[in-house]
This record gives C-alpha cells, structure tokens and sequence, in this order.
C-alpha cells in the first residue's frame, strides 16, 4: 500500500515529462511540415521545375499568408474568413457529431446481432461490405433526394450520408472485440450459469471497448468527411462544404479562402478525433501498458 | 452425503481417438480437501471440468451435493479459481470480487458487505479500490479465490491456482488458502502438479497416470490440523511426499517427478 501512495507523486511527475515530450513532439513536426512546404516550393519556383505541377502563388500559398488569410474579411465589408468559416464549421460540426451518433449506434446494434447469429454475419456481411464499395458521391445523391421526400431537414439528410460512412468500421470491430473476450472468463460466466444478455454485458461489451474505440477514432474523422462531401449534392451553403465549392469556383481569384478551408476541415477532423480520444481516457480502465 | 460422486466416469476427444480419462470413480466427502495430481495431459483439469459441467463426459456420471453437474451449476453450487486470475481489468478489486453477486441479482449493499467480508478474509484490505493490474500476481489470485468464494459455494474447484506463482508467494496463499478452508468450513477439490503442496495442502491425494487417466492410487493424509509452516518439516510430511512419488512413478508420471526434483 504504502508503496503505491509513494508511487503516485512520481507517476504525475512523469505524466506531466510526458506531456511537455508529447507537446514538444508536436511544435516539432508542426515546424518541418511547414519546413517542407516552404522549402519545396521556394526550391521548385527558383529552379523552374513544373513537374508534377508549377508552383507559385495560386498552387501553393505561403503558409503563413494562409494563415493571415483567416484574419481578413470574406467580402469587402464582410465578416472575417476565421468568423465565416467558424460558423460553416459548427454548422458541419452538428451534421458529423449526428452522423457520427447514428452511424455508431447502428454499427454497434449490428456488430452485436451479427455476433449472435451466426448465419446472418454470413449472409448479412458481404451486402455491408459491398455497401462500402459504392461511392459516397453516387450514394449522397440518391440519400439527399430520397429523403427530400420524406420532408427531412437537409443537414439531418447529411448527417445520414455521415452515418454511412461511420458505421462500418464499428461493426467490424464490435463483432471483432465481442469475440475477443478471455475463454476462461467465459467458463467463468458459464460457472455462474450467466445468460446470454448477461454475458453480453458484462463480459463481452467491456472487452470489446478497446476495438470500439479503436473503430470510433476512424469514424468520428469519417462522419466529417462524410458530412462534407454530403453537403454539396444537397447544396447546402452553410457548411465547410459549401465553403469548399463556393472557394473553389474562386480559386484562381483567390486561392488563400481555399486553402485557409482546408486547414479549418483538418482542424474539425482533429477536434473530432480528440474527443474521442478524451472519451476513452474516461470510460476504458485498462492496464496503463495497452495506452499508447 | 458425498459432495462429489464421480462414477465410471471417461472423456476422450477427437471422436474416441485421445482417450484422457478412464474409469474414474471418486467420493469426495463435505468438507474435504481432495487434490488431483499426476503428469502433464493425464485429464485432472479435464476431470475438474467435468465436476464444474464447463466439459461433458464421453460417459460415467457425476453429481455435485446429489445433484447432476449440470443442475448443481445452474444453482450455482460451485466457485472455480483457475491458474490465472481472469480477473475484469476494468473492474476494482471490490468490483471483481462482487461480479458473481451482481450475476445472481444480490441488491447493493448485500453486495458491499459481503465484499468487505472476502476482502477481510483474503487480507486485501485497503486494496479494494485498486485495479487488478497494480496487484501482484499473488494478490490477484487471491482476488480471485475471493471472488470464487463470495457467494459461498458448498465446492471450490481449483486449477492449479497457484501454478504460476513463485515458490514463496505459493508456499504463502497455501498456508493462507488452509486458514480459508478452515474458517468457511468449504470442500475443495484442487488440481496440482506439485506433490508438496499437493500433501500439505489435502485431506487426500489422487494420483493420476499419465494418459489415459485412471486413479493409480488414493494417499490419505493424516498431517494434524491445522497445519502450519512446521509442518512442512515433520518426518511424516516427507514420507507422505515419498509415498505419493512412489504412487506416481508407478503410475508412469515421470514428468512429474523431474519437477519434484527440484522441490
């Protein structure tokens, strides 16, 4: 006992070294990522190279003039880009985080049935996996319309075409972690003459975490591209995917807004991811040797 | 009553190709201390297993308190302790130990105060808190009997609990796991393949051959009670441990006997 009350202090000592480690890691790659940017393209517009594709300014703008970009006013007299595209992101933000929701609700219910009945992942499983063969953009479509009809909100028919890119990897892996439960705390629920529900519960669900989580930080990223490129057969202006269509009909004016979108759309896939990853710190106790 | 009745009792696998268990007949009395002990693969997990009703016999029968193996689970007669732990890495101590409680419907505090009692009885005090990874191996097993041993099962089924321990934490959950037996007042049938622990621990010994398994030989061990760290050193302690080793050469467990070498 006393030993582990000496250990704690140390351990937070450690965690806080890592942290700082990790925050550095992060200013580290953030500097040659830019390094690389500006270093290809100042290489490639001094010597005159166009292959594969000529640099200059509309290609490839300064980082940091994209960055200045998000500072300065959409329109003449308008808003600033950073307030627009804030607005477009949480706009897109709700269309995901319901997506998300869904698709992982319907992933988890299916990778359960699938695993409790043996014909259906046989029969079922080949139609889930054509189901992610067929393209987004001839799926979006037919989902915008279709729904259309039944008189759903368009950012909710978005959200659908979100789902349906986040629930594949959840039932993959639901039906994955629900069969990686011990054998032996398997006996040991059949000793105690466990149902089936109960098992499922106790047992198999909690061991499953680790491989939902892992199929929950692949789909929150998903259901925002999911939600972007589901925003543009809908026509819906108000999201980062309308800003995105909207820019790229600009782009030879003015190539920044685009670009500036871009790095907003990666920043909301990041956000998405993080919060995962906060939700699993909170939620899967496990030995500290399984978290990367 | 017996507790346990085992009757011309034989499993083979395979469709009758591997034959692991032949002819089994044993009566274990309540409140005795039954250890299984021979080679590697000669069925004395299998023949626990069968007793717990996780396995089927090919044919032969076994009743647990007179009652088929397969009823006498349904009613929850029995706790099992396997080599590992299989503790719930997400659940605390006090969690893990309360499970089966959970699985029978115990309401909240029946639960806790019957926790507080195993957590007493396994001297884990303090520790309820903690998850099985910041034990030691020695600790989670004790958890482990704990939780074998909350709902107070008339038999505990043992596999080789203490196989993968170290000589010292073994010797140590021995002496504690006796203190246990005697203050619950439980029958244990225990799976081994140390012949010491084997004679400390039991009230008898089955020795079992190499494959297939038959019973070579039943030694009764009649070390007073309660044993204690001296009784690893009475003379009679020794001849006990020879005769058991003589039954198991006999019986062809010379695996058995490499290891004993080293005891």
């Amino acid at each position: 006992m006393s030993a582990i009350a000496l250990e704690r202090p140390r351990a937070r000592a450690v965690a806080v070294r890592r942290g700082i480690g990790r925050g550095a890691v992060f200013v580290l790659v953030a500097l040659l990522l830019w390094g690389l940017w500006e270093g290809y393209r100042w290489l490639w517009i001094r010597e005159g190279w166009t292959k594969p594709f000529l640099v200059d300014d509309t290609s490839m703008p300064h980082l940091h003039a994209i960055v200045r970009q998000l500072f300065e006013p959409a329109r003449v007299n308008g808003p600033l880009l950073i307030t627009l595209l804030w607005h477009s992101a949480l706009f897109t933000a709700k269309e995901a985080a319901v997506g998300f929701a869904i698709g992982a609700s319907v992933g988890f219910v299916l990778g359960v049935v699938l695993a409790h009945f043996r014909i259906l992942q046989r029969g079922l499983l080949p139609y889930i996996v054509a189901s992610q063969t067929i393209p987004i953009i001839a799926i979006a479509p037919m989902v915008v319309v279709g729904l259309g009809s039944y008189n759903i909100a368009a950012w909710l028919r978005v959200a659908v075409i979100a789902a349906y890119l986040t629930f594949f990897p959840v039932t993959v892996n639901t039906l994955r972690g629900l069969q990686s439960a011990d054998p032996r705390a398997l006996e040991l629920m059949h000793s105690y003459a466990a149902s089936r529900w109960k098992i499922l519960w106790k047992l198999r669900v909690p061991s499953s975490l680790p491989y939902l989580f892992s199929a929950f930080k692949v789909s929150a990223t998903a259901s925002v591209v999911g939600a972007i490129i589901g925003e543009a057969p809908s026509s819906i202006p108000n999201g980062l995917g309308g800003a995105i269509i909207n820019f790229n009909q600009y782009y030879a004016l003015e190539p920044k807004n685009l670009w500036a979108t871009n790095l907003v759309a990666a920043c909301l896939g990041i956000f998405f991811f993080l919060a995962v990853v906060v939700v699993e710190r909170l939620v899967v106790r496990r030995a500290p040797e399984h978290n990367a | 009553m017996s507790v346990v009745s085992i009757r011309n009792l034989s499993k083979s696998f395979g469709g009758g190709r591997v034959t692991a268990l032949q002819g089994i007949n044993l009566e274990v009395e309540r409140g005795e201390f039954v250890s299984l002990i021979g080679p590697s693969g000669c069925g004395k997990s299998t023949l626990l297993r069968i007793v717990g009703d996780i396995i089927e016999p090919t044919s032969g029968e076994v009743t647990v308190n007179g009652k088929t193996a397969r009823r006498a689970r349904l009613d929850r007669d029995y706790g099992i302790v396997f080599q590992s732990p299989v503790l719930y890495e997400w659940r605390t101590v006090a969690k893990n130990i309360s499970l089966p409680l959970e699985m029978f419907g115990w309401d909240r505090g029946r639960r806790a105060r019957r926790v507080e009692e195993m957590v007493r009885l396994v001297e884990l005090e303090t520790f309820e808190g903690h998850h099985p990874w910041q034990l030691s191996g020695g600790m989670q097993q004790r958890v482990s009997i704990a939780r074998a041993l909350s709902f107070e099962p008339a038999l505990l089924l043992m596999d080789e609990p203490f196989g993968a321990l170290d000589e010292m934490t073994r010797e140590r959950l021995n002496l504690e796991l006796l203190r246990i037996w005697a203050e619950i007042g439980s029958t244990i049938l225990f799976v081994t393949h140390s012949i010491s622990e084997a004679v400390f621990l039991s009230t008898r010994v089955v020795v079992l051959s190499a494959r297939p398994g038959r019973i070579a030989g039943i030694v009764s061990v009649d070390l007073p009670q309660p044993r204690t760290a001296a009784t690893r050193e009475d003379p009679r302690f020794f001849e006990l441990v020879t005769e058991v080793r003589e039954r198991l050469h006999a019986a062809g467990a010379d695996e058995v006997l490499e290891e004993a070498a080293f005891e």
